[in-house]
C-alpha cells in the first residue's frame, strides 16, 4: 500500500452562515482520483483547502506530509481553477513563461507544457482570442510547469469535445504513471470509469470511496451514476 | 522577497501594457495634451498663471493615472483568479506589489519625461531646479498612485466600484493640495487635513522646483511622498490573503 498523498481529517469549512464542509475526512492515494458530485456539493471548496487558498474553521489537511498551503508545497502542487486563471492579453507562451519564472523552472518546461496540452499550434496566440476549451488547456498547462507531485484539477474537462476529453484523460494517466497524484473533480458521472479511484461527494460529505468496480459492486448498480442514486436514496 | 519574482511581475505587466496600444497611447499622449490645453487657456491672460498651475498638474498626472490604472488592473487580477493562483505559488505578497510599482514607476518616468519635455521645451515653463529632480518627483508620485490604487482595489468588488474610488480618494487631495487656494490660506482644519495628504507634498515639491528650488525642501517632500507610498504598499500587502473565505 502506497502512502497517501493527501490526508484530510475532520475538516470544517464555513462560508457565511453555511457549513460547506461539515467535517469531512478523506485520503487521496497516488494515481488518478475522481472527485465526483453534483454542483454545489463542496468540491471546489475542498480543492481550495488542498492548495491552501481556503480559510478553514477546524480539522487538518496534510499534503505530501506537510500542512496544506505551507511554503515547501508551493512548487509541488499544481492547481487549475474552474475558470481559466491566465492572462487574456498575453499569448500562451508569454503566460507560461511568466508562471515559469515565478516557479523558478526553466524555459524547456514551457515548451513541454505547451505540447502536453496540445496547444503547440497556438503558442503565440493571445489567450483572449482562443476558444473556451483552448483557454482552459492554457490554464492547465500552467499547472504542469515544474512537474508537480500533486495536480488538483477543478472540472478540467467541462465543455470540451469528446476527442479532447479523451486526450486529456490520457494526459492525466501519463502524469499519474510518472508518479504524481492527480485529483480531478467532475459533476459528470460518466467520467468515473476513467479514474483509478473515486470519491463520491454530496452536501459536503463523502458518500462512497473506492475503485469504480468496488463502488458499483457495493451498490449492485450497473454504472456509477446509478450507484450514486442508490447511495443517496439509501441514506435518505 | 525575491528579485526574480518581482522582476517577473514587472516584466509581465509591461508586456500587457505594451500589447494594449490604446492604453499606452492614452498614458503618454493625454498628459501632454492636457498641459498644452492649460497653457493655451492662460495664453491671453496677464501674469504667469501657467507657471503657477503647470507644476501642480505635472505632479497630478502620474498620481491620478497610475491610481486608476493600478486599481483596475489589480481588481482584474483578483477577479480572474490569477492572483489566487499566484499566491498558491512561491510568490511573496511584496514581490507582487513591488513588481506592479516597478512597472508603473517606469511607465511614469516615460510619461513624466514627455510631459516635462513639452512643458519646458515647447510651452516655455521655467524650471529653476534641475529637470532631473523633477523626474524623480514624478516617479515617486506615480509609485504613490500605484500603491494607493493597489490598496483600494482590495475594497472594491467590481471595476465600476474601483473607478468610484477615484472621486472619493483622489479628488479631495486635488482640492486640498494647495493648487486652488494656498494651503496656508485655508481654514485651519482644512490646512491640517491637507498636511496629512500625500498629494500636497507632491505638488509642493513641483512648485518648489519651478519656483524657489530649495533642494532641501524638495527632498523632504520626496521623502514624505515616498513614505506614504511605502505605508500604502505595506497596507496593500496586508490586504492580500493567501487564504480567503
Amino acid at each position: 500500500m502506497m502512502k497517501n498523498v493527501v490526508e484530510v481529517r475532520d475538516l470544517v469549512v464555513v462560508r457565511g452562515a453555511y457549513e460547506v464542509l461539515p467535517g469531512i475526512s478523506l485520503d487521496v492515494p497516488p494515481g488518478v482520483t475522481g472527485l465526483l458530485g453534483p454542483s454545489g456539493c463542496g468540491k471546489t471548496t475542498l480543492m481550495r483547502c488542498l492548495v491552501g487558498a481556503q480559510q478553514v474553521r477546524s480539522g487538518t489537511v496534510e499534503v505530501l506530509g506537510e500542512p496544506a498551503g505551507s511554503r515547501p508545497l508551493r512548487t509541488r502542487v499544481g492547481y487549475v481553477t474552474q475558470a481559466a486563471s491566465v492572462y487574456d492579453d498575453l499569448t500562451v507562451a508569454e503566460n507560461l513563461a511568466f508562471f515559469a519564472r515565478v516557479l523558478g523552472v526553466d524555459r524547456a518546461a514551457v515548451e513541454e507544457a505547451v505540447d502536453a496540452v496540445g496547444l503547440g499550434g497556438h503558442r503565440d496566440q493571445v489567450v483572449g482570442r482562443l476558444s473556451g476549451g483552448q483557454r482552459s488547456r492554457a490554464s492547465l498547462a500552467v499547472a504542469l510547469l515544474g512537474t508537480p507531485d500533486l495536480l488538483v484539477l477543478d472540472e478540467p474537462t467541462v465543455g470540451l469535445d469528446p476527442v479532447l476529453r479523451r486526450d486529456l484523460w490520457g494526459l492525466f494517466h501519463r502524469i499519474a504513471d510518472a508518479g504524481a497524484a492527480v485529483l480531478v473533480s467532475s459533476h459528470v458521472m460518466d467520467e468515473a470509469e476513467r479514474c483509478h479511484r473515486l470519491l463520491l461527494m454530496r452536501e459536503g460529505r463523502i458518500i462512497a470511496d473506492g475503485s469504480p468496480d468496488e463502488v458499483r459492486a457495493r451498490t449492485g448498480a450497473a454504472d456509477v451514476e446509478q450507484a450514486f442514486l442508490t447511495l443517496v436514496e439509501g441514506a435518505a | 522577497m525575491t528579485p526574480r519574482t518581482t522582476l517577473a511581475v514587472a516584466g509581465r505587466v509591461l508586456t500587457q501594457v505594451r500589447r494594449d496600444h490604446r492604453t499606452l497611447a492614452m498614458l503618454l499622449v493625454v498628459p501632454c495634451a492636457l498641459i498644452s490645453l492649460l497653457w493655451w487657456m492662460f495664453e491671453d491672460l496677464p501674469g504667469d498663471l501657467f507657471d503657477r498651475f503647470g507644476p501642480g498638474l505635472l505632479a497630478m498626472f502620474p498620481f491620478i493615472v497610475m491610481f486608476l490604472v493600478t486599481s483596475v488592473t489589480t481588481l482584474r487580477e483578483r477577479s480572474s483568479g490569477t492572483l489566487e493562483r499566484l499566491l498558491t505559488m512561491p510568490m511573496g505578497k511584496l514581490d507582487f506589489l513591488l513588481g506592479y510599482a516597478l512597472a508603473f514607476g517606469l511607465l511614469a518616468a516615460v510619461q513624466a519625461a514627455l510631459a516635462v519635455g513639452v512643458s519646458v521645451g515647447l510651452l516655455g515653463l521655467e524650471v529653476a531646479g534641475s529637470v532631473w529632480l523633477l523626474g524623480v518627483v514624478a516617479v515617486v508620485d506615480a509609485v504613490l498612485g500605484t500603491a494607493l490604487g493597489l490598496l483600494v482595489s482590495a475594497f472594491a468588488t467590481t471595476e465600476f466600484q474601483a473607478v468610484q474610488f477615484m472621486p472619493a480618494f483622489v479628488l479631495p487631495q486635488v482640492l486640498l493640495c494647495g493648487l486652488f487656494v494656498p494651503r496656508t490660506s485655508m481654514p485651519g482644519v482644512l490646512e491640517a487635513i491637507s498636511d496629512a495628504l500625500p498629494l500636497s507634498y507632491a505638488v509642493d515639491a513641483m512648485q518648489e522646483l519651478v519656483g524657489a528650488a530649495d533642494t532641501a525642501v524638495i527632498w523632504r517632500d520626496v521623502v514624505v511622498v515616498g513614505l506614504f507610498a511605502l505605508a500604502a504598499l505595506g497596507l496593500g500587502a496586508a490586504t492580500l490573503r493567501r487564504r480567503t473565505p
